[in-house]
C-alpha cells in the first residue's frame, strides 16, 4: 500500500474555480489564470490558452515557489505569499493558495501590476475557500480507481516500455 | 501524491530517481526520452550547471495513454546528488508516489550509495513518508564496469530488507524478476521484505525500462482497489 495520499478534483470544483478565475481575468485585464499544485501538476487553466507546454510550466512553477520558500526562511520569513516575475512585455504573478496550490497570473502591458495585485487578493480569498473545502471533504485522503484500471494500465505500460 | 482530476479526466503520478551524484539518474531519463515515442512524452527539462551536473532536477513527463477514460501520466524527476543540494532534494520529494534508487555499482562508490540511501530515509520521513510503505525499486547501475561490486554485496549494503510486521503479509513471496529469490521471506526467525532490484547499464539503456516499468506498476497498484 502506498504511503502517499492522493487527492481528487471534481467537475464541480472545476466549475467553481472557472467562475472565480473568469471574474478575476475580467476585472484585472490579465490574460491567463492557472492553478498549479505544489507538487508540480497543472490543475486548471482559464483565459487565453498558453502556447507553451503546460506540464513543463507547472513543474517549474512549483519548483520556483518551493525554492523561494526556502529563500524566505533564510531571511527569517515563514514564506513569500506571492512572487512577481517581470518581463519586458509579459509578466507573471504567483500567489499561494491555502498552502496547497499556486495561482499563476500571466499578464502584459494591457494592465498593471497594481491592478493585478489588487484583484489577486480577493481571488486568493475565494479560491482558498474552494480548496479548503476540497481538502476537508474527506475523500481527499485515498482515492481509488475502479476495478480493471490497474490491469489496463499495466497493458499500456507493456506497450509503451516493451513487454 | 497522485492527483486524480475528474474534471479534465487526468491522473498524474510523480516518480523520483534518487541516488548518489554521478550514479546515472539523468542518464536513465535521457534514455527514456530518446526511446519513448515523441507523442508519448514531453520535453526533457534539465536545471543543470554549465558542467551538466544536475542543479535542481531533471523532469520528463511520460504519457501512458487513456485508461478507463483517464489520461494517465507519469512525471519523472531526478534529484541532484551532491551533498550540499539537500534542500533541492527535499523539495522534489514533495508529493512523491514512487522512488527509484539508482546506485552506482562501483566498489569505490559504496559509501556514497549508503549515504544517499540514509539521506532518502531522512528526507522521506520529514515528509511523513516511510520508504517501506512507498512503491520503491532499486537499480544497480554501471554493471559494465570492471570495478563493480557483486549484487550480493550491493543487496547486503543497500537493500538488506525491512521487517514485515503485518502477519497477513508474512508469507514467502517470490521475486518475479529473479528466479529462485524472494522479496518476502523469513531470515533467522524474522520476516523481511526487500525492494525489487534491477541491474542496469543506463548508458546503453540496459535495465532502464525494466526499472521504470516495475516502479510504475507498483504505483498504479497503489491507486487501484486493494
Ligand atoms: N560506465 C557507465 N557509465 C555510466 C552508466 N550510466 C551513466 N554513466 C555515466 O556516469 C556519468 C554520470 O551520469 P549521470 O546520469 O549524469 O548521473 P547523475 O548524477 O546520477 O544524474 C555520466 O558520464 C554517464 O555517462 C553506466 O551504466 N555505465
Ligand atoms: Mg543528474
Amino acid at each position: 500500500m502506498s504511503g502517499a495520499s492522493s487527492w481528487s478534483f471534481r467537475e464541480e470544483d472545476s466549475k467553481r474555480i472557472h467562475v472565480i478565475l473568469m471574474a478575476f481575468l475580467r476585472e484585472s485585464n490579465a490574460r491567463t489564470g492557472m492553478i498549479v499544485d505544489r507538487t508540480g501538476q497543472m490543475v486548471a487553466t482559464v483565459g487565453e490558452e498558453p502556447t507553451f507546454d503546460p506540464t513543463a510550466f507547472a513543474s517549474l512553477t512549483a519548483a520556483d515557489f518551493s525554492a523561494n520558500d526556502q529563500l524566505a526562511r533564510m531571511i527569517g520569513e515563514p514564506e513569500f505569499g506571492s512572487l512577481f516575475h517581470q518581463g519586458e512585455k509579459e509578466s507573471m504573478y504567483l500567489a499561494d493558495i491555502a498552502r496547497r496550490v499556486i495561482l499563476v497570473v500571466l499578464f502584459d502591458n494591457r494592465t498593471t501590476l497594481g491592478l493585478v495585485k489588487l484583484r489577486v487578493r480577493q481571488t486568493v480569498a475565494e479560491l482558498s475557500k474552494v480548496f479548503d473545502d476540497m481538502f476537508t471533504r474527506g475523500d481527499a485522503g485515498q482515492v481509488r480507481m475502479e476495478t480493471g484500471f490497474v490491469g489496463e494500465a499495466e497493458d499500456e505500460l507493456d506497450k509503451l516500455f516493451g513487454a | 501524491m497522485s492527483m486524480i482530476n475528474y474534471a479534465s479526466r487526468e491522473i498524474n503520478c510523480k516518480l523520483v530517481y534518487y541516488g548518489p551524484g554521478l550514479g546515472g539518474k539523468t542518464t536513465n531519463l535521457e534514455f527514456v526520452f530518446n526511446k519513448v515515442a515523441p507523442n508519448a512524452r514531453g520535453k526533457l527539462i534539465s536545471l543543470a550547471t554549465e558542467t551538466e551536473r544536475t542543479l535542481f532536477f531533471d523532469f520528463l513527463p511520460v504519457d501512458l495513454g487513456t485508461i478507463r477514460g483517464f489520461k494517465t501520466r507519469f512525471h519523472l524527476y531526478t534529484v541532484p546528488g551532491q551533498v550540499y543540494y539537500n534542500a533541492s532534494r527535499k523539495l522534489i520529494l514533495k508529493g512523491v508516489d514512487g522512488v527509484v534508487f539508482v546506485a552506482d555499482s562501483q566498489i569505490e562508490r559504496m559509501e556514497a550509495n549508503i549515504e544517499a540511501m540514509q539521506n532518502l530515509y531522512d528526507n522521506l520521513s520529514q515528509h511523513g513518508f516511510n520508504i517501506t510503505a512507498l512503491p520503491f525499486v532499486m537499480q544497480y547501475n554501471k554493471r559494465d564496469l570492471p570495478n563493480a561490486a557483486t549484487i550480493q554485496e550491493l543487496q547486503a549494503a543497500l537493500n538488506p530488507g525491512w521487517p514485515v510486521e503485518d502477519p497477513a503479509r508474512q508469507r514467502v513471496t517470490p521475486d518475479p524478476y529473479h528466479e529462485g529469490e524472494n522479496l518476502i521471506e523469513e531470515v533467522g526467525g524474522q520476516w523481511i521484505e526487500r525492494a525489487p532490484y534491477f541491474e542496469a547499464v543506463a548508458m546503453n539503456g540496459d535495465g532502464v525500462f525494466d526499472t521504470l516499468k516495475a516502479v510504475s506498476k507498483l504505483v498504479l497498484k497503489s491507486l487501484g482497489t486493494a
